[in-house]
């Protein structure tokens, strides 16, 4: 029993780091029909400019997250927007996936080229400990990263939902022709979606690498992880995000631990694909969402 | 539309195919590196190239091999086995007298195939079993196989840690499986009962399941062996989980770079090293700390290999006193190069007729936070 | 259009013959780089099929090469001859094509897209898992090249013109198969599936075709790499490789007979051309953005462009000399 528990408690903080990479795709896929093939290295890279700035410039550890922030929120909000989405839309199609791939490429090349190939240990401002929890074990940041993750999408659902921004960022996403009509600025709330996912990503970045550490590589099973915590969740809906989120990092450890460490892999796969054919709203999701 | 698809698609071809390559002979003797320098082997690779370079600029300010000069030219598999394949072969059309790399075993063993067919000696990083298994007179080693590797470390179980169940956490792939495969015929041999089999994948992050497994199954010890990363992240889970076993590596698991990510955790870490950079031996820590002040950063053993290979080929070369693919080959076999006579070899190392290597290997402790040297295990 | 099949029939023959005396005088390095050229070249074609004559995205084509690629490998290791063994591939792909084509009959684009992303990393897990009869992660090694009668394609040049000759075959079979009933009934289907559908074409049947047909060329390509490279392993046909085979049609020009073969052209000479620039990866993926924000038709659309231009400025100079 302690031992499910324990998978279970672990599963839910690595669930809810995918859930932070998989809500951003969900916003940027509904605003600009953006499949980003390179979703796991916007995740990966803002941990290596909070590295530059420490390292490099001698920064302290807050000035270095606030650098990777606004370095984040430049390159992977309004350059990527700006330089690879901005021009190829409103129909990107294909291309626009091979660009992000391309992208993809680029990210883990730049890291691995001007950084270094080799992991890195990550800072963390929070301590070192751990609690018991009915004969499991959780470590601090465990247990921080989940309640991090679920106060800020729970936040971002507000904002959607409660604010006159976030609901002309709904309606931009949801069909912008209308939203056009009614006089909702739909570039600009297209933009502040690119913007969103990658404070996201950033914030994922600095909860994931001190447990998880910095290495260029790291995107490549977390970008895949985020588009199946999205589809199975519901993209069409924030917390749909989440629960995919937590209920892969959940079944990857459960599978793991009780069925089979080879196929451990092959759930989430197996369940993506079912829900695409049976339920491709996702779980959460409504079925009036746009449909892509 | 079909004449222009034609004449675009041919006028394409044409230009693509331009890119021939030049051909130059000079005083030079070609030593080229073929190295994972990107994908999942970037780090191995990296600093087996670097560690080559560094005997390279040696070798040539003092003369060269023979008196040529020797040019190293770097390729890139990209960790691709079909690309290794690909330049291997480019590199012996360009006149490669001996090939350094590459490092990961499922690349060599595709790759050794064709130096061995045009018989071009190679130097390889490669630890897995069969990489000398098959007979091929061309492949030699630049660090033990898993097959002495490990075994080292079962006195170690038997004797020291007097263990009857123990567990093993592996990497799910050709590096991972060439271990965990010697791991288990040891451990049957040495009536020790293997309670966990706990594969993971290449990447993983969350260790928890591995770990709860390990702890849940009652092992006595658990052999380690992951890359560095999945180390570091393993022994991070271990700490947190309370697993309070020895965790006994090869290689890897004691290592500066695990140290560094595990942190704290790492204390207490066992492992087999055949090359350390920490080694007790004067010459092997003059030779990190050059690494340090050339490149500005620390190497793993790798960066040794490297070196040694391409020092291992002058020494080799003078011996026999000419440019001889076949004759360097044959006389490798069986061959001791003694780190008196041969200081640049850091240690003394023997190659057997397999091309398989043996030499001073040491047992190592992480104890504050630094690899300590626990013990010799002498060349088997 | 039936004037200029003549002059087409020249080009190719033109072209045929530029790669029947290519190889010669290079060294074998060169030729390997050919034969990957040619292998990716069909695989990249099936897939255009699929995706740029009938529109249904497949990221599933390296795990296609996979099961054509095993195949071939496990049945001639166990003496079968090429020329059987790369059928049984090749049919074992058009089976397991349909039934991934069934998918693609519930759902489109992007969903699709994914579902195929997540058979081909099953794919993979089974290929390195199932040590029994793929050779888990070590792979199988020392696969025979083919020989067929008393001529053996061992040698490097010898194996190229076996590649060359297949790899013609395949295209004329693919060319034949775009004109033909079915080839316009994918393009319908790709256009406008509802007018498809009233024009009295069965949708259903037509898109798993082309998922089927798709995948056999797949298969192919891979009947062709066990013996090429002599070794196979599972990270071979992981996903990243599906999504360079999707690169090579994109770059080169979706929906364009001859886009694959350039966009392979591409893929597999440019890092060649950039070696020896350290940077060479970073150019590489800097060059695929500026292609596909500048010219999402892909390389085949700039030198249509340019062809276009050339063109209109001959005819401009010819109105201009008339009065």
């Amino acid at each position: 029993m302690s031992q499910f528990l324990q998978v279970v408690l672990s599963g839910l903080s690595t669930g809810s780091i995918y859930a932070l990479a998989a809500v951003g795709f969900a916003l940027v896929w509904q605003a600009a029909q953006t499949v980003n093939f390179a979703q796991g290295e916007f995740v990966m890279l803002p941990a290596f400019f909070a590295l530059v700035a420490i390292h490099w410039f001698g920064w302290p550890l807050w000035a270095g997250f606030a650098f990777a922030m606004l370095a984040s929120l430049a390159i992977l909000g309004l350059a990527f927007k700006g330089l690879v989405v901005q021009p190829m839309m409103p129909d990107g199609g294909l291309p626009l996936v091979i660009a992000t791939m391309a992208v993809s490429i680029l990210l883990k090349e730049s890291v691995k080229t001007f950084y270094g190939a080799e992991a890195q240990p990550f800072p963390s401002p929070l301590p070192d400990g751990t609690l018991q929890i009915g004969g499991a074990v959780i470590s601090i940041r465990d247990l921080f990263d989940l309640l991090a993750s679920l106060a800020v999408v729970g936040g971002l659902t507000l904002f959607l939902d409660r604010t006159r921004t976030g609901r002309q960022m709904q309606a931009a996403a949801q069909s912008p022709a209308v939203a056009e009509i009614l006089g909702v600025d739909v570039a600009r709330m297209t933009l502040y979606a690119f913007l969103v996912n990658a404070a996201l990503a950033a914030f994922a970045s600095f909860l994931v690498s001190p447990t998880y550490l910095a290495k260029f590589s790291n995107g490549e099973s977390l970008g895949l992880v985020a588009f199946i915590a999205a589809i199975v969740g519901g993209f069409n809906r924030i917390r749909g995000a989440l629960v995919g989120g937590l209920l892969v990092g959940v079944l990857d450890n459960l599978v793991a631990t009780y069925v089979t460490q080879e196929y451990r892999a092959a759930l989430p796969l197996v369940l993506l694909i079912a829900v695409i054919l049976w339920r491709p709203q996702g779980l959460l999701g409504d079925a009036e969402g746009r449909t892509v | 539309m079909s004449r222009r698809n034609f004449l675009t698609a041919a006028a394409f071809a044409v230009a693509a195919i331009g890119l021939g390559g030049a051909a130059r002979a000079a005083d030079v003797v070609k030593l080229p590196c073929v190295c994972e320098l990107s994908g999942a082997g970037a780090v191995s690779g990296t600093n087996y190239r670097d560690g080559a370079h560094i005997a390279v600029d040696e070798i040539n300010a003092a003369g060269g091999i023979l008196g040529k000069k020797i040019e190293m030219t770097d390729y890139d598999t990209q960790t691709d086995p079909m690309t290794s394949r690909a330049l291997i072969q480019k590199v012996i059309d360009d006149g490669a007298y001996v090939i350094i790399g590459t490092v990961y075993s499922g690349s060599t063993a595709v790759n050794m195939l064709v130096a061995q067919k045009a018989g071009v000696p190679q130097f390889t990083g490669a630890e897995a079993p069969d990489i000398t298994a098959k007979g091929n007179p061309y492949i030699f080693r630049t660090s033990s196989g898993a097959e002495k590797g490990v075994p080292a470390l079962t006195a170690y179980f038997k004797d020291t840690v007097k263990a009857k169940k123990i567990a093993i956490s592996w990497v799910n792939n050709d590096f991972g499986k060439g271990g965990h495969d010697v791991f288990l015929s040891e451990m049957k041999k040495a009536g020790i009962q293997v309670v966990a089999d706990v594969p993971s994948e290449q990447g993983q992050v969350d260790f928890s399941a591995d770990v709860s497994k390990i702890k849940q199954a009652g092992a006595d010890a658990v052999f380690v062996y992951l890359n560095e990363e999945e180390s570091a992240r393993i022994l991070k889970e271990a700490v947190k989980q309370g697993l309070k076993i020895p965790m006994v590596g090869e290689v890897t698991l004691t290592g500066q770079k695990v140290i560094d990510l595990a942190g704290g955790a790492a204390e207490g870490a066992l492992a087999h090293v055949g090359l350390a950079t920490s080694a007790p031996v004067p010459s092997i820590q003059a030779f990190a700390a050059n690494f340090k002040k050339i490149y500005k950063r620390d190497t793993d053993h790798n960066g040794i290999k490297g070196y040694i290979a391409v020092w291992a080929t002058k020494y080799v070369t003078e011996m026999i006193g000419k440019f001889d693919r076949k004759a360097f080959a044959d006389k490798m076999h069986g061959l001791t190069l003694d780190v008196a006579k041969y200081p640049h070899m850091l240690l003394t190392t023997s190659w057997d007729k397999t091309g398989e290597l043996s030499r001073e290997s040491f047992m190592t402790e992480v104890k504050g936070g630094k690899q300590v040297i626990t013990g010799t295990v002498p060349a088997n | 259009m039936s004037s200029r099949r003549p002059l087409a029939l020249i080009v190719a023959a033109v072209l045929l013959a530029v790669l029947l005396i290519l190889p010669v005088g290079h060294g074998s390095y060169f030729i390997y780089l050919l034969c990957s050229w040619l292998m990716f070249t069909i695989a990249a074609m099936g897939l255009n099929l699929t995706l740029g004559y009938a529109g249904r995205i497949s990221l599933a084509q390296a795990s296609f090469m996979g099961v054509g690629a095993y195949t071939t490998a496990i049945l001639t290791l166990h003496g079968w001859p090429w020329l059987a063994a790369a059928p049984v591939g090749v049919l074992l792909c058009f089976v397991v094509g349909l039934l991934l084509g069934f998918p693609a009959l519930r759902v489109r684009g992007h969903f699709l897209a994914f579902v195929t992303l997540a058979f081909n990393t099953l794919f993979f897990l089974v290929a390195r898992n199932e040590d029994w009869l793929t050779g888990g992660s070590y792979g199988l090694s020392d696969i025979p090249r083919p020989r067929i009668g008393p001529i053996s394609a061992d040698g490097q040049l010898a194996f190229y013109y076996f590649t060359l000759a297949v790899s013609a075959l395949a295209i004329l079979a693919l060319w034949g198969i775009v004109r033909s009933p079915w080839g316009r009934a994918f393009k319908a289907l790709r256009e406008n599936e509802v007018r498809a559908e009233s024009l009295g074409l069965d949708t259903r049947r037509i898109t798993l075709l082309a998922f089927a047909i798709g995948s056999a060329f797949g298969g192919l390509a891979g009947a062709i790499e066990a013996p090429l490279v002599q070794y196979i392993e599972p990270n071979s046909f992981a996903v990243g490789e599906s999504l360079k085979v999707l690169l090579m049609v994109v770059v080169g020009g979706l929906g364009d007979f001859w886009g694959p073969a350039l966009g392979a052209a591409m893929v597999v000479l440019l890092p060649e051309a950039l070696r020896g620039t350290r940077y060479y990866l970073i150019v590489y993926a800097l060059f695929v953005i500026a292609l596909m924000v500048l010219k999402p038709t892909g390389l085949m659309g700039i030198g249509k462009t340019f062809l276009a231009r050339l063109a209109k400025s001959r005819a401009a100079a010819a109105t201009e000399a008339k009065p």
